[in-house]
Formats: structure tokens, sequence, C-alpha cells
């Protein structure tokens, strides 16, 4: 399957390949370079690019290129599905995923692939087990390591790997006793030019922070379980449960792990927690341009709309802009066009506005495109949906646990068409 | 050259190695990373001696130094012999590293990597499981042709290992070997053969992989293992379930009939697809007669689906909800190309909620939802606002959306689609505006309706600044032109004046080619544009040249007066043109057109040549047929076949032998492996073991686990033909004859396996009445479970009697559900004192038998204290999972939840009012999979009249507020005499309020309006009796409602309350009601008492039924229910249904 891995940084250096077959020489990443330059934009490579003796599946994940080798059919999703954990799993043990930390960690990395995937094939994807092959660096365990010899490669089979809750090792054990819960959603929305929602969907997930001893079982249960119209689980989730009774039931994984995420249709009328009004024209035959924009609260249910942050790519033409904030602070790239403004708060008794004009290349024509407005935001104890968790209990162990439930609304590609 | 200078430096030598190595043109850090590698090549030598050193944490220190170089793809060849002696090291990630070494280079150094086989080749034997799946990677690892028979004979025997970690690393072992050495694959197909067999769901996944890899046509060897891959599925890790269902979908495609048999032949007549690009008016006829044999051919041999196509579907289906991209898109391309039309629609939304992931995932998946969108347009039509663009989307996945936009358009949603297309117009994005602006010609020429608009709209955009967009828009005009010229003169006049302006040499060759064709509309200025472009014919770009000539060549045909000279200068221009193209273009259209005495007979047909009637261009997407392609492939996405592609077979004609995917016998030998590699399906051999593991019941499975894999399919089957025989009603068309035919046709091969069977029973030397046979059987049965499976096929074509007993058998939960059941006949029959004549016993006993028959029925696992296992959490999460299972699958619930009596039609249209078209309906009690607040409603359509109906669909839906519909896809055709059914949801908002429609037809239009009976307004619920209670006892006061009652005279036992409570209102039977050995007696024995539970659809209120009898038919019917007019009329119903 995947044959051969390259990791090509922004600049276009291959600083990192693997092997899991014979191996490929690198010059076939030649093929990936010209599609790259091909692509104005870094995110515009075609994920597969043929070439004639093998095929490139790439993503692009904090500004690095994973490049799988692939020679023969197989399913694209596959590899990229697999690409994606390698980062997540990167990201899990060094913090980051940057070039510095993969070339500070080569070695680890080096032991992950190794365990990752066997011939190509992917063998042991799930972080606990991982984590109980090779434990990540930190630095007390590396001068523990140089000072006792002792290393970080676990030297028994994991024991998750083999029971039939592969996600979870035996033999947890913690003083405090805690599972806390993220319930985050995000807004997707599309405002036409007159302020009416074109779409908004919402996609919510529930992030889970457990720390339990032993082998619980937790069920977890909503008040309004028919709101979510299409989920996906975490596979530690008994699915038949859910079918029947809309009840999450599962053995958690131990620590951090993705529970579920849902989907709340969009037939459900979607509450759009702020509205902008904006005026933003180029008049004929001036090189200036009027900009003015409102951003202001609503359906927020008394809920305060925190870390607000517009940003909006202004037409070619404008050499630079000229605003004044009444709060917040503005930037303008006279080389991107990039606009950004970062709000903060919005105070709804006195609503937040930018206003100034843009100035334009001069003898430029009228720009005909307007900007859209991208808009970020978040909103803390709230789930938009009106999700509400009703109760989280456990089975199998006899400790009284610290359980926690935290909700948060955010904008997810929340964009207003000017 | 900066690095011309450091190669000086580092002397000859080094500069050779590296530039071996540098062999990427572009790493430009190369000077940097030069810097480097100097310090690097010098330190190999201290690598040595560290290699060399007695310490182990020097050792290690340089083999992280030497992956290093590894991973920065520089070369450390010649440091093998040094660090090949480090392999057997003690230290574990010390070897490791060594490992990783040995792999990258063995096949360079292979004299020298065989000095470290034999390390292996001890390592393979260690006790720890772990180091010897290890030791089998590496040395499977090793690409050295000598060491293969070592390989081959390691990977035999770790596929015999006792620890499944080993068996999944030989699988992969098995691929390596193959492509190394493929004269081996005999001897591996056997390995493969018997790793197959493996039970565990580690091994599962490898295996298959090894077995596409290694002899993907061997079809074959699947047979056997088919039912227990099907089960297995859930539980094996993400990967192998991909690659699991692809090879799954392609043994399907070998083996079932296509489910759409008969939709797909009538589609080709006159399907969506036609309706959609069709340009071509003329249906011929031999295509017409082509539909009638279809049709005639579906007439006499209705489809059924085989049982183990329905176990593939229904096991899969659970796995949309992964959290994994790749499995969810390979059961989707799994539905697509194996399930019935009418269920493919469940993948689109787990498709639209992956288009959240990564731009890569939403890449690939637009892809497969363009090709889907292309076929299947209906599925993806609710989801249309999910496809919108952003202006922050990537380029190359706008233009996919806008793909997928362009092939959902039809005549209902265009308005909407073109809107969004206007904004995008306006985007900064060129290549996207471009995109935007062929999408909006394809809707024109594909939806007659908007071509107008379109074409004003394109035309507006012909005075748009940008010259690229006009280009397109002239590009795409002239496409629409072309299928209704005589309309739109002025729109050409508008083009000719902007050949002044437009440089893009397409948009001017298109404007040129443009009035040529259409000179006579325009016989002014055709001319003139001539005479402007003969100015500037020099200066223009070949093609525009070309159409130069193109249009004065037509120009001279048709108004040779005004042009000829022109047409001449043109020529004579284009005779001493650079391009020979044009040279020879010039070179034939002079001897075509100018009459001269050498000129031969074509120049009297110039005209006929020149300007004969173009047929319009069909605007097709480029996504059209790739659906040859498995969906979710690498071919699919290149549209071009990918090495080791393997083509997805065309449905056979006639189903293959299905028997072949029988399991003869059913080992039970456990496997005594380490506690946890148990496979977790085996253990239903014995009870008391399972309770001693049920920590680790596998997750999903739990039900697989009740009853063995390989046989629930046969169950099933079994349970619904017994359903068929009891009560004979069940109406639904697929499954239950699907079955009774699947077991006819069995029945004739293992008829003489049977009468062995009959025989050794009749040998058995206790023989007491028939039915205690069944019984004994059923218990015998219990404690040889390895006959089981045997014993299953022989008794289900057996006599009723002992159809029961292999009911019992099939799984344990059903069979104890008898068990009891019996056991209450017995007492039953003890209590009577005085023992009847024969011929009423034989009487009572059929009713009993009826009786027990129809709670098998009902499905609810009783809790009988005999599986109850002392955690009573457990206990319960396999009540539910099994109820999960009966609830989730959509077919086969009709069988478990409607118990008896044909489903009631009601009529929504008749024959007179319809002219022709009756249609009724019914609540199928089947789950709405698109909403499951909805109510399924099944329509059947009869076209009575002698035309054909088209295009039967809703309109104006009007109801009241809060409720809603999801309509039925619309029916293209329904032939005269034929009937068709179609399924629509209605969320009633638990009112019986009607919902009013009007049902459309191509000609005719009807008011029609459904309402339901309230008992259609819920769904069964599974409770206990203990949890019914609970229930009630929080639904006092205003919420019950309590009435008396005589009971009909029918209607007096049992199975008749049962019946016809089940058949008012669709509720589940609360089990252990009359049961004695589960509920202390508090109603007297003599006395039972039903109760029944479901929730409303809408808000899920909980609806409890009791009918409590008392002696001489009288009783006591209570309803509780939170919604007080529900309960109101509930009451109603059942009292009516109970009385009469």
């Amino acid at each position: 399957m995947i044959h051969s891995l390259f990791l090509i940084n922004a600049s276009g250096d291959i600083f990192l390949e693997k092997h899991w077959k014979s191996v490929v020489s690198r010059s076939v990443c030649d093929y990936f370079f010209e599609a790259q330059e091909r692509a104005t934009e870094p995110e515009n490579v075609p994920p597969v690019i043929p070439t004639p003796h093998h095929y490139l599946i790439s993503v692009l994940r904090h500004r690095i290129y994973f490049v799988a080798v692939i020679q023969s059919e197989v399913p694209p999703l596959f590899v990229i599905e697999f690409l994606h954990r390698v980062v997540d799993t990167f990201q899990d043990y060094f913090g980051v995923c940057t070039e510095a930390a993969i070339k500070d960690n080569v070695v680890v990395v080096y032991e992950l692939l190794e365990e990752m995937l066997d011939n190509g094939f992917p063998l042991a994807t799930e972080s606990n087990i991982l984590k109980e092959l090779i434990k990540p660096p930190t630095i007390l365990r590396t001068m523990v390591n140089t000072i006792t010899g002792s290393t970080n490669v676990g030297e028994q089979l994991p024991t998750g790997q083999l029971s039939v809750v592969p996600w979870r090792r035996t033999g947890v054990k913690y003083t405090n006793n805690e599972a806390y819960f993220d319930v985050v959603e995000e807004i997707d929305a599309i405002i036409d030019k007159s302020g009416s929602t074109i779409t908004a969907e919402i996609q919510g997930v529930i992030d889970a922070c457990v720390k339990l001893t032993g082998m619980p079982d937790l069920t977890l249960s909503f008040m309004n379980p028919r709101l979510l119209d299409d989920v996906s689980f975490h596979p530690c989730v008994r699915f038949k449960r859910w079918e029947a009774e809309r009840i999450l039931s599962f053995i958690p994984p131990d620590g951090n792990f993705r529970l579920l995420s849902y989907h709340v249709s969009s037939q459900n009328l979607v509450a759009i927690p702020v509205y902008v009004k904006h005026n933003i024209t180029f008049r004929e035959g001036s090189s200036q341009g009027r900009f003015d924009l409102t951003l202001g609260p609503k359906q927020t249910m008394g809920k305060a709309v925190e870390a607000v942050l517009v940003s909006s790519q202004l037409p070619r033409g404008v050499l630079n802009a000229n605003l004044n904030p009444s709060q917040g602070t503005y930037t303008f790239d006279p080389v991107t066009k990039l606009l950004t403004w970062d709000v903060g708060k919005i105070n709804p008794q006195k609503l937040p506005n930018l206003k100034g004009t843009m100035n334009l290349q001069a003898g430029a024509s009228k720009p005909d495109e307007n900007p859209t407005i991208n808009i970020q935001f978040k909103i803390q104890q709230m789930a938009i949906s009106g999700l509400k968790v009703n109760r989280l209990d456990m089975y199998g162990e006899k400790y009284k646990p610290f359980k926690g439930i935290k909700y948060m609304t955010k904008a997810g590609k929340f964009q207003v068409r000017t | 050259m900066s690095t011309a200078a450091l190669y000086n430096d580092q002397g000859a030598a080094e500069a050779a190695v590296e530039a071996g190595q540098e062999t990427t043109p572009t790493s430009s850090s190369s000077g940097a990373a030069f810097g480097l590698f100097s310090t690097d090549f010098k330190k190999n030598e201290d690598l040595k001696e560290m290699l060399e050193s007695n310490k182990e944490s020097l050792k290690l220190e340089a083999m992280k130094r030497i992956v290093q170089l590894i991973s920065k793809g520089k070369n450390a060849s010649e440091l093998f012999p040094a660090i090949v002696k480090n392999v057997a090291s003690k230290n574990i990630e010390l070897k490791k590293l060594v490992y990783v070494y040995l792999v990258r280079y063995a096949e360079e150094q292979q004299d020298l990597a065989l000095l470290s086989i034999s390390t292996f080749q001890r390592a393979l034997k260690d006790p720890n499981q772990f180091i010897r799946a290890s030791a089998l990677r590496v040395l499977s690892s090793i690409r050295v042709p000598i060491i293969v028979p070592i390989m081959m004979l390691a990977i035999k025997e770790a596929a015999a290992d006792l620890s499944p970690y080993v068996r999944k690393t030989s699988a992969h072992a098995i691929q390596k070997l193959h492509s190394l050495d493929p004269d081996q694959k005999e001897q591996l197909i056997e390995v493969i053969e018997k790793l197959l067999k493996d039970k565990s769901t580690l091994v599962a996944g490898s295996v298959v992989m090894a077995f596409e890899e290694v002899c993907p046509d061997r079809i074959d060897l699947i047979h056997k293992n088919y039912r227990k891959l099907c089960n297995l599925l859930v539980d094996v890790e993400e990967w192998g379930q991909v690659v699991i269902i692809n090879m799954l979908t392609r043994y399907a495609r070998t083996q079932f009939l296509n489910p759409n048999i008969n939709e797909s032949l009538l589609e080709e007549g006159s399907g969506g697809e036609k309706m959609f690009y069709g340009s071509d008016e003329d249906e011929d006829e031999d295509e017409k007669e082509k539909k009638a044999e279809a049709a005639a051919i579906a007439k006499r041999k209705p489809y059924v689906m085989d049982p183990d196509h329905r176990l593939l579907l229904r096991n899969t289906k659970p796995l949309l909800q992964s959290r994994n991209a790749a499995v969810v898109m390979a059961v989707a391309q799994l539905y697509f190309h194996l399930a019935p039309k009418a269920e493919v629609g469940v993948i689109a939304k787990a498709l639209v909620r992956l288009l959240r992931s990564h731009s890569e995932v939403q890449f690939v998946v637009l892809q497969n939802v363009a090709t889907m969108t292309i076929k299947r347009r209906g599925m993806f039509e609710p989801y249309l606002k999910s496809f919108y663009i952003r202006s922050t989307d990537p380029t190359q996945i706008k233009v996919l959306k806008l793909e997928v936009l362009t092939n959902l358009a039809n005549e209902t949603n265009i308005s909407t689609i073109l809107r969004e297309f206007q904004t995008y117009i306006k985007s900064m994005d060129k290549d996207f505006v471009a995109a935007t602006i062929q999408a909006i010609g394809r809707c024109a020429t594909n939806i007659g309706e908007v071509r107008d608009t379109c074409l004003n709209g394109l035309v507006q955009l012909l005075s748009n600044r940008d010259e690229l967009v006009v280009a397109e828009s002239v590009v795409v005009i002239k496409k629409l032109l072309q299928m209704q010229p005589e309309k739109h003169s002025d729109i050409i006049k508008h083009m000719a004046k902007l050949t002044d302006n437009i440089q893009v040499p397409m948009a001017r060759a298109s404007i040129l080619w443009l009035i040529g064709e259409y000179c006579e509309h325009v016989p002014r200025i055709a001319p003139d544009v001539l005479r402007k472009m003969a100015k500037s014919f020099t200066n223009e770009e070949d093609i525009v040249k070309l159409q130069i000539i193109n249009l004065a060549a037509k120009l001279y045909l048709t108004n040779s007066k005004q042009t000829k000279l022109l047409t001449q200068y043109v020529l004579n221009l284009a005779k001493y043109d650079q391009n020979y193209d044009i040279r020879d273009r010039a070179r034939f259209v002079r001897q075509l057109i100018v009459p001269t005495e050498k000129s031969g007979a074509l120049s009297k047909y110039a005209k006929k040549l020149f300007l004969a009637l173009k047929p319009a261009p069909v605007l097709e997407s480029p996504f059209k047929d790739r659906d040859h392609f498995q969906l979710g492939s690498l071919s699919h996405l290149l549209n071009a076949k990918a090495g080791g592609y393997q083509e997805l077979p065309e449905w056979p004609e006639a189903a293959p032998d299905p028997s072949v995917r029988n399991v003869e016998v059913f080992t039970l030998l456990e496997r005594v492996t380490t506690l946890t590699s148990v496979p977790e399906w085996t253990k239903c051999s014995s009870r008391e073991k399972r309770k001693e593991k049920k920590v680790e019941k596998p997750f999903y499975s739990d039900s697989e686990g009740e009853s063995g894999p390989t046989e629930s399919a046969d169950s099933e089957s079994d349970s619904a033909s017994t359903t068929d025989s009891a009560s004979a009603s069940v109406s639904e068309e697929s499954e239950s004859g699907l079955e009774s035919e699947s077991e006819e046709e069995s029945e004739t091969e293992e008829e003489e396996e049977d009468k062995k069977e009959k025989k050794n029973q009749k040998k058995e030397p206790k023989k007491p009445v028939q039915e205690s046979e069944s019984e004994q059987s059923s218990e015998e049965e219990d404690r040889k479970p390895e006959k089981r499976s045997k014993k299953l096929k022989s008794d289900s074509e057996s006599d009723s009697v002992e159809d029961e007993g292999s009911e019992s058998e099939s799984s344990p939960s059903e069979s104890e559900d008898f068990e009891s059941e019996a056991v209450v006949t017995k007492k039953k029959k003890a209590a009577e004192s005085k023992p009847p004549s024969k011929s009423v016993r034989k009487e009572e006993k059929k009713e009993k038998k009826e009786m027990s028959l129809l709670d098998l029925d009902d499905f609810e696992p009783t809790p009988s204290p005999q599986v109850t296992p002392v955690n009573t959490l457990l206990s319960n999460s396999l009540a539910t999972d099994l109820e999960g299972l009966s609830l989730s699958d959509s077919i086969l619930s009709p069988a478990t939840i409607i118990p008896s009596g044909a489903l009631k039609n009601y009529e929504l249209l008749h024959r007179i009012t319809g002219e022709g078209l009756s249609v009724e309906y019914c609540f199928s009690r089947q789950p709405f999979s698109p909403d499951a607040n909805m109510v399924a409603v099944q329509l059947q359509f009869t076209n009575n009249s002698t035309s054909d109906t088209k295009n039967l669909h809703m309109e104006d839906v009007r109801l009241q507020s809060g409720m809603r519909v999801k309509e039925f896809p619309e029916i293209e055709l329904l032939p005269a005499g034929e009937m068709t059914s179609a399924v629509m949801g209605i969320d009633f908002c638990d009112s019986t309020q009607a919902a009013n429609f009007q049902l459309c037809s191509h000609t005719k239009k009807f008011f029609v309006s459904i309402q339901p009976p309230v008992g259609e307004l819920m769904r069964p619920v599974f409770l206990t009796e203990n949890e019914f209670k609970k229930e009630q006892g929080q639904l006092m006061g205003m919420n019950e409602i309590t009435e008396k009652l005589t009971l009909d005279v029918k209607c007096r036992n049992e199975h008749a309350i049962v019946q016809r409570v089940t058949t008012a209102a669709n509720l589940s039977r609360v089990p252990c009601g009359s049961d004695k050995e589960c509920s202390p007696p508090v109603p007297p024995p003599d006395y039972p008492v039903h109760r029944f539970a479901g929730r409303t659809v809408t808000s899920s209120s909980l609806v409890l039924v009791t009918v409590a009898t008392r002696e001489e038919g009288a009783a006591q019917l209570m309803v509780n229910c939170e919604k007080m007019v529900i309960g109101t009329m509930l009451v109603k119903d059942i009292l009516l249904a109970l009385t009469q």
C-alpha cells in the first residue's frame, strides 16, 4: 500500500523520508514540485498526482506536505486519512507538528512510523497503543533515560492491542478520578448581502478528557438527543445502544479523545449569534473607497460574544486602508490585501465599528467584486443548538468520579457576503 | 556556485558521494545540509567506534544518529557490518533501531544481511508473542531472495501461532514474500486460505489485504468465510474494515443478483438520465421493445434478495457512523454499487458530513459525490446547500462543488442555484468564475425553462470588465445559441461588436464561427466583420486565423457578391502564413469554393459541406460514466485504470448457487490462548465461560456473540419463514418471499442429508409426543452445539414442529424464549386435571403452538433467569443491543415488530377520481431512515388506465404548523396496468391532522390527504415489565385513562388480544406479562395482563397500554400517556379493535 513517505516543508525541501518497501528515489517528488508550481495557492496542490510509475498522495498540515508514494490501486481516502492520523499522532507526541519538532525527534518519529505501518499497511494507529509502545518524549524522561540508560520503547505488547477494547489499556490508575466533557459547536453559515441566512449548519463535537481508574463503563445521555441529525462516534461508543435508546454508552479511552461529532441539520433553524452591518463601496472614477463595518450581537441568549476576529480579503486594487476602529486593533497587509480586525468582546451597549477609507491604485477602475467578510467568535457556556447533556453515569467501578461539562459555541466557516 | 566551492573544500571523494545522493534538483537547502553533512561524514568514523564499544548507551547514541542520517536520505550503508552485530542486543530500543537499519539496507548488502537471519529464527521461537511477531516482521521485510524458503517456513508456522497478533503479522508477511518472489503464490494461497478461516478480528483485515494482493481472483476462497467476515466487520480495526468492505463489494457483485434489475432495465428506456441529458428525443423502437421485454421479465420473475446480500448491507450500515473517512467512503461505495435504489439514500448524510473534514478528504469525497449525483440525483438534493461555495475554499474544491451543484440542478431548484451562481461570478478567483460560467451553460442546456434567463445573464457578462469572464461567456453563449439560433440574432449582433475589444483568442474564434455559421441571420454585419478581420489577419492567433478562413468561405458561398474580393485577400494572406495548418486550410478552401475548370465534383457540394446543419453540442459532466470504476478507488479519482485495480464485475445474469456459503461444521474448539485473545464469539459455546469473561464482551456484536455468526443469517431467515407460516400475513414483499425461496433451493440439495438426519432421529430411543420431541431436541442441541449448524439446516425444512426445534437452536436467547414458553405449555397441560380426548388435545396443541410462535415473532428477548448474568447492567445492554439489531434493520423489522395481520391499506385516490390512477397507502411501520421523526407511509400506485402515467410527484404540500413532509422520489414512468410503490415520510407532530397535498402526474393533479390513525403515530419501544411499571407509576392522574370493556368472543385468548392491539397501534409487547416464573403472581394466573409500550414518533412521549382480562371476557383497558389527546384517541381505537 503505502510505499514511502516524504515530508516536504514550505520552501520545498524534503526533510524526512521513510520507506516501508524498497527505496523509492527522492526524484519522484519532482512531479509533486511541478504540481506545486502550477498551483497558485499551497492548498491547491491536487491531493493525488499520478506519475509514470507511482502515485503521490499528499496532505498539507501545518505548512508541511506529507507525501505518500503509492504503487498500485488503493482507496485514496485510506491514505489521506492515514496521513492525517500520522500528523495527529505527531501533534499528540510533540505538542506541535512543525519541521523543527519533527527534526528534533527524528528517532521517535521513525519508531512511530515503524509501528504505524507494516509493509505499508496500517498496524497500530490508536494513540493509546502507540503510547505504550513508544513513550512520548518529555524533558524528565529524556534526562532519566540519559542517566539510567533506560529507553522509551515498551518491551511488552500493549495490553489494549489484543483485547476487545483496543483503545484502552489495563491497569490505569489515578488519584483524582475525573471526567470532563467539552461540547463545542461550530456554526457554518453564509449570510448574504441583505443579512439573510443562505445556509447555516451546526457542527458539534464532544471532546472528552477522561482520567478514570480501572475499566469504567460510562453512559452519557442527552436531554434532547433528537437534535443530533448525523453522528459519528469514537469506536468505543456502543452503536446499538445509541440506535435504540439514544444514549452514549462506552468504555472510554484513557486521556483526551473525541467522543462524538455530530451535525445539526439545516432544517432546524439555526440561531445566528452575530449580525454585521456593512457598507463597503467603491465609486467609479474615484480612487477612494468607503469602508464601514458594525458588528452586533443577535440571538445569544444573554451570553457575551467574545474573541471576535473579523478578516476580509480586499480587492486587489486596494493599495492601503485608512480605518478607525471603535475598539480593538486592525491590520491591513498591503501585499496579500488581507484586512484583519481583532475586535475582542462585543459590548451590546456600544457596538464595535470599523470605519474609514480605502485607497485604490490611481487610475484603476472600480473593482467589481465585493470582499467577503469572515468572522470568528466564541460564546462560552452555551451550545447554540440547545443540546444539553442530561447526565453521566459510571458503572463497573466503585469510586465516585468528578464530572464536568462545558459548553462552547464557535464560529466555523462563518461568512458574510457583501 | 557556492555548492561547487564547497565541493572543492570537501575533496573529490566526498563530492562523488554527495553527488550520488543529491538527486533532488530543488533541494535549495543543500548548501546548509551540505555543511552539516561534512561534520556527519567525519563523525561516521567515530560512529563505527561507538558501535563496537561495549557500552549500550554509546551504541544507542550511534544508532540514533544513524537513523537521523537515514531519515535525511543519506547513505549509511558502509556501517552495515558494524551494525548487524547488534541485532541480538538485549536493549529493546537499540534492537528496534537496528531493525530499522536492517530493513533499509539489507537489500543492498545481502551477504552481510544473512548474518542476522539466525537471530531472527531464534526469536521466532521466543515465548513472548511480541518478540515473535517483530522477528517475523523484520525477517519478512528483508528483501533477500535467498531466504525465501526460510520466510515461507516462518510464515507457515506463524499462521498457526496461538497469538492472533503473530498470526496478523504472518498475514502481512505473506504480501512481502509474494512481492519478493511471486513463484511462491500457490503455497501462499494455502496459508491465506487457512488464515481466512481465522476467527480473530485482529487477523481478518490483514488476511483480506493479503488476499487482495496475492490472489484477488480466487473468489472461491471467500465463500465459506463470507458470513463470518460480515459478522466480524464491526469489530475489525478501521483500516481492515476498508479493505474487507472493498473486497466484499466485488464479491457481492459476482454472487448476487442486481437488486435494481427491474428498475435499471426500465430506466434504460426513459430513465432520469435521459431527461437530463437527453437531446435525442426519438426513442427508437427496439429500445421500447427491450423495455417491454424487461417489464415482462420483471413480471415473470420477481426479484428476491439473497439473505447474504442483505446481511452484508445490514452489517455495513452502522459503519457509516465511523470517524474514519475511508471507512465511511467504503460503505458508501458499497451501498452505491450493491444496495437497492431505495436504500442508497442513507449514505448521502454521511458523505455530506465528510465535507467538514480536511480539504484533501473533501476533494476525494466531492469527486465521488459528483459521480453519484449523475446516477442518483435525488439522493443529494436535500443537501443542496451543503455544497454552496465559500470564498475561502481552495479552487479545486470550489470547482468540484460547482460540478455537484450543476448535477443537482433541476426545474425546482434552478432559481436558487442560479442566484447562488450570480454571487460566484463576482468572485476574485478567476478560474472559479470561468468554471461558474461553464456551469451556467450546462444548466441552461439541461433545463429548457431557464435557457433564456441564463442566456440573458451571460450576455450581461459580456460587458464585464474582466476579459477572461467575457471570453468564457462568449464560448458558452456560442454553445447555447447553437441550440436555437433563429431567436437570437440580436445577441449575435451584440457579439459581433465585441470583436473590437475581446482579445482572448478562443473567444474571438467563437464569435467568428458564430457569425459565419449564422451569417444569414446577420447579413449586413457579417461582411463587415470579415473586412475588419482581414485587416488584422496577420496579427491574429492561429485558432482565430482558421476561423477567419472559415468565415470567409461561408460568406463567399452565401454572399459572394460582397465578399469575393475579401475572401481572395484572406486566402492569399493565409497562403503565406507560417503555420502549415493554416496554409493547408487555405489551399483546401480555395479549391473547394472557388470554381475553376480543374475543380472536381466536390465544389458543387461546397455549400452543403460548409453550411451543413451542425448538431447542438451536448454539455456533459466530466463525471458521466465514471461509475464504471469502483467508487472511492484511486482509478475512479484519476478516471484511469491504476495498476492493480480490480474491475468491478457486472452483475451475474442468474444467481450463482447460494449454498456455497453455508458452513457445514461449526467448530467450537476453543483455542486455549491468552485470556484476552480468545475470539469473542466462540464463547457462546459455554455459558459459564461467557459469564467469566463478560467484561471483554465485544462492543457491537453482543448479539452475534449470542448466536454463532455463521448461523445468524439462517436463523433470521427461519424466523421470517416461521412468521409466514404462523400468521401468513406479513405483506412485505422482499424478505419473506425471498427466504422461502432460498430455502426451497437449499432444500433439494440437502434433502439427502435431511433424510439421514431424520433416520438418526428415529433411531433415538426416547420418542415421546411430537411436541416434546422438539423441546428435547432443542435441549439436546444446547448440549451438543457442535452439531448445531448441521441440524439447523436439516431441521429447517422438516415439518413444522421440527421447525420449532430449529428455531430454538438458532440462537440461545430465542431458544430460551421458546423453552420457557414450552414449559408454560407443559404446566398448563399439567394444570388441566382431566386428560381431554385426543382430538381436543390436538386442537389445543395447535393453538398453543400458534401462541408460542407468535411470541417468537415478538422477538423481545425475555430476560429469563437463565440468561441474566450477575451484572444487570450488562444484561440490559445485551437486551438493548438485541433490540437495536432488530430495529436497525429496516427490512426485517416488519417481521419482528408487526405481529400479524396484513397492514391496513387506506385509499388515497380512487380509480375513478384518479382517472385510472389509483393510489393506496399504508403505514409500513418501518423506521423512516431519512428522518427518524417521520412516519413512513408506503404508497402504492396502480395505473388502471390504458396510457402511461409519467412524472408522478407531489406538489403544494399544505400542512399544519410544525408538520413536515419528506416527499417520495418522483416516479418517472408508470406504464399502463403496472403497479409501483414509493415511500414518503410525514412528521405528523403527534397529531392526527391530515397532510394535504397534490399528487401530480404529467397531465393531471389530484388533491389528496393522508390522515393517520392515532396508533400509527408511535413506534414500539422495548421495556421490561419492571421498567414498564415504573414508567406507569409516573404517568398517573390526568395522564391515565381507564376503560372497562367486554372482549369480543373471538378475542379472548392471548394471541388474539395481542394481535388486535398491535394491529390497532404500533406498539410492542412487554414480555413476561403472563409468565409466572418471572414475576410473583400478582395478577391471578388465569387472567393474564397484557402490556404494550411505545413512544410517539415526534416527541418521544411514552405510550403505555395495559389490557387486564377478567372472567367472562370482561377486561380493563388502561392507557398511560403524557399526551392526553393521543391517550384518549388511542383508548377509543383499541376499544374498538378489541370489542369488534
